[in-house]
């Protein structure tokens, strides 16, 4: 009966179509539905402050005013220290673990980096407290205000006392945290490039070093950006981490030595007692922004990623 | 092999779960404030010993525990900031005082030991506010014969997150400061003029012993804990007091339970000599019309037990226990708490 079991089996396919279809609009319902809860949680503020609340600085539970930019500040500041740090260090990483590093240091190197990425968010904000702050507030700190802190514009960047705690070191604790991840990827599409690509460019006599930025980078592009968002992704949404260290107050300040406060920071310290309708809602919206700019970032990466490839059509 | 054995032991489980879960005729459940939350949980422990029945209590924090007991997923809620008279009424809930504690504000300087240091409210309104900045203002030391003030600024150190100690503490410093109530008001959280902001009593002390010349406000036990230099207040009477179980006990023994509607009793700054201002009660919620009136029964009788037993494990964990005087009060307040019938529970 081969028929028979042709028409079984072609059922079968549309049974499992059908299966991961529902699966693929699952996680997209959900999407949508977190999108819809955040929106009718923050009606009220919304509808109170309108799109001011995006550059109030306000943040006032006693008087009921609240506005979200100094943790949309914060959040874009620490993720930016981050990613300043974060990408090149990663790119040397991947880079020394695929073309120079020794086959022997290959192995148990990279399982390290890989580990660091097991780590709980928790612990790096415990050790980031316990153990970071003093040494970057002893040492550190002290000679970069009185280096940097000097210079005429710049300056205004690191002036302030070493409290350790501050919008810096959240970042430095957020770079050492993206790290793995970025490092991770790009380690993975770096492996990925035709050995023959290289070793002809190694045939006409590059450098390594002309071999990564002409060969390796320009072949690897997408996985590398894809890479960096992802570890971008993860600055923008670390909590725990940064609550420990980024000093928690809603002030706007010029100085990255001084204490602030990001989105997702903001919302574990008070939710638990955020009594009142309007502080309630505020916090929801913070997170609906959140959302947002995540959204928003992946969608830039997405265009990047296109007028790169256009691009590179119109070389050729 | 491995998943069978696994999945064999889950469902074993499962079964001891249920089985323990029928074992005890009812078990209470409670949701609230964070701060009562190790005193709760020593006497719930110590009473399941004792009784058999078991008591459940999420420390989510105040605003969670009000908003459960508003919607009756639990048989009672736990806030550190009473509600008004009114806000109860309208949600048929009575509300009473379960345990005590104490604020304190705490610093480190080099060469300063703890209690060389006095303030006053209006002083430490002054700090928080940013008006005083350095150690040896003339208004600090005027307070604090005796003690080598350095020449270095104040860095003020506050909590980060919403939390009743915050309300204490802003609530004290609106009763004796005009210019705290008029900027900055009373709250769980509030919007500081300065400083930085600490999670919870464990990363303010954190901070306090981290950073040289802060300042920071905990609750008792934590200061005891982490060795913090405390600072003397002057209270309402003028008096000078050292944070201890007997300036807590002198703060409630002063005030007026019995003729504060709802017993929403906020002990700051309360009068006698030997009172500690910066005082504070835990409070109860529970409905006033019980739908299970056996459960709720269960629920009083813990905290009978736990007023008639529980005082050695409260100064244990450096909490106050509710002065007896007080307990009376409450238990007769619980004849408002009844059945569908319009019958007392307790």
């Amino acid at each position: 009966m081969p028929s028979q079991r042709i028409v079984q089996a072609r059922w079968k396919d549309v049974a499992f179509e059908n299966l991961t279809r529902f699966f693929a609009l699952f996680v997209f319902s959900i999407l949508l539905a977190v999108l819809v809860t955040l929106v009718i949680g923050s009606e009220l503020t919304l509808k109170k402050y309108g799109l001011g609340f995006l550059w109030s600085a306000e943040w006032d539970p006693v008087q009921e005013e609240f506005g979200a930019l100094v943790p949309i500040y914060g959040t874009l500041v620490t993720s930016l220290i981050a990613m300043l740090i974060g990408v090149p260090v990663s790119f040397g990483i991947a880079l020394f673990l695929t073309e120079l590093s020794p086959p022997w240091l290959r192995r148990p190197l990279g399982t390290a980096i890989e580990l660091l990425a097991a780590i709980p968010s928790i612990i790096y904000g415990m050790w980031g407290l316990f153990v970071f702050v003093p040494l970057f507030q002893t040492y550190l700190q002290p000679a970069l205000i009185d280096t940097l802190g000097t210079l005429p514009l710049l300056g205004t960047l690191f002036e302030g006392p070493p409290l350790g705690i501050g919008m810096l070191t959240a970042g430095l604790i957020l770079s050492i945290m993206v790290i793995p991840f970025i490092t991770a990827v790009m380690r993975d599409v770096f492996e990925l490039v035709p050995p023959l690509l290289k070793e002809s460019a190694y045939g006409l006599g590059a450098t390594t070093w002309e071999v990564v930025w002409r060969v390796v980078l320009p072949y690897t592009k997408v996985g590398v950006i894809g890479g960096v968002m992802l570890g971008l992704g993860r600055a923008l949404g670390e909590t725990m981490a940064v609550t420990f260290v980024i000093g928690n107050a809603h002030r706007l300040a010029a100085s990255l030595m001084a204490p602030g406060n990001s989105i997702a920071s903001a919302l574990a310290n008070e939710f638990t007692e955020a009594v009142g309708d309007l502080y309630y809602s505020a916090l929801i919206e913070l997170g609906l922004i959140l959302f947002l700019i995540t959204t928003v970032v992946l969608a830039l990466s997405k265009l990047l990623l296109m007028r790169l490839a256009r691009h590179e059509g119109a070389r050729t | 092999m491995i998943h069978k054995t696994l999945l064999s032991r889950l469902g074993t489980l499962c079964a001891a779960a249920m089985l323990s879960g029928t074992a005890f005729a009812v078990d209470i459940t409670g949701a609230g404030a964070t701060f009562p939350y190790p005193i709760y949980a020593k006497w719930a422990d110590a009473y399941k010993k004792a009784t058999g029945t078991g008591m459940n209590y999420q420390s989510i924090g105040s605003g969670g525990g009000i908003k459960q007991i508003r919607a009756k997923t639990v048989q009672f809620g736990a806030s550190d900031k009473p509600l008004s008279a009114g806000d109860l009424a309208k949600d048929g809930m009575m509300q009473f005082p379960a345990i005590m504690g104490g604020v304190v504000p705490v610093y480190n300087l080099k060469g300063v030991t703890a209690g060389q240091i006095t303030l006053s409210g209006a002083v430490l309104a002054d700090i928080y506010l940013g008006k005083i900045k350095k150690w040896n203002d003339p208004a600090i030391a005027k307070l604090s014969p005796g003690a080598k003030l350095p020449d270095k600024a104040i860095s003020v150190v506050h909590r980060s997150d919403g939390s009743g100690t915050t309300f204490l503490f802003t609530n004290y410093l609106s009763k004796v400061s005009p210019d705290w109530k008029a900027q900055i008001g009373e709250g769980t959280a509030v919007k500081w003029p300065t400083g930085v902001g600490g999670k919870g009593n464990e990363g303010v002390a954190n901070y306090v012993g981290r950073i040289a010349g802060s300042i920071g406000y905990v609750e008792y036990a934590y200061a005891k804990q982490n060795k913090l230099a405390y600072a003397k207040m002057v209270n309402h009477d003028g008096g000078v007091v050292a944070p201890d179980q007997d300036s807590f006990k002198a703060a409630a023994a002063g005030a007026d339970w019995a003729g504060t509607p709802g017993m929403a009793v906020i002990l700051t700054n309360q009068p006698g000599k030997a009172s500690w201002p910066i005082s504070g009660a835990s409070f109860i919620l529970m409905h006033t019309k019980q739908e299970n009136p056996a459960v709720a029964k269960e629920v009083l009788k813990f905290f009978a037990w736990s007023f008639s037993n529980g005082d050695q494990m409260a100064a244990a964990l450096d909490y106050v226990a509710m002065p007896a005087p007080v307990v009376k009060l409450i238990e007769s307040k619980w004849k408002d708490i009844k059945d569908a019938s319009g019958k007392s529970v307790y």
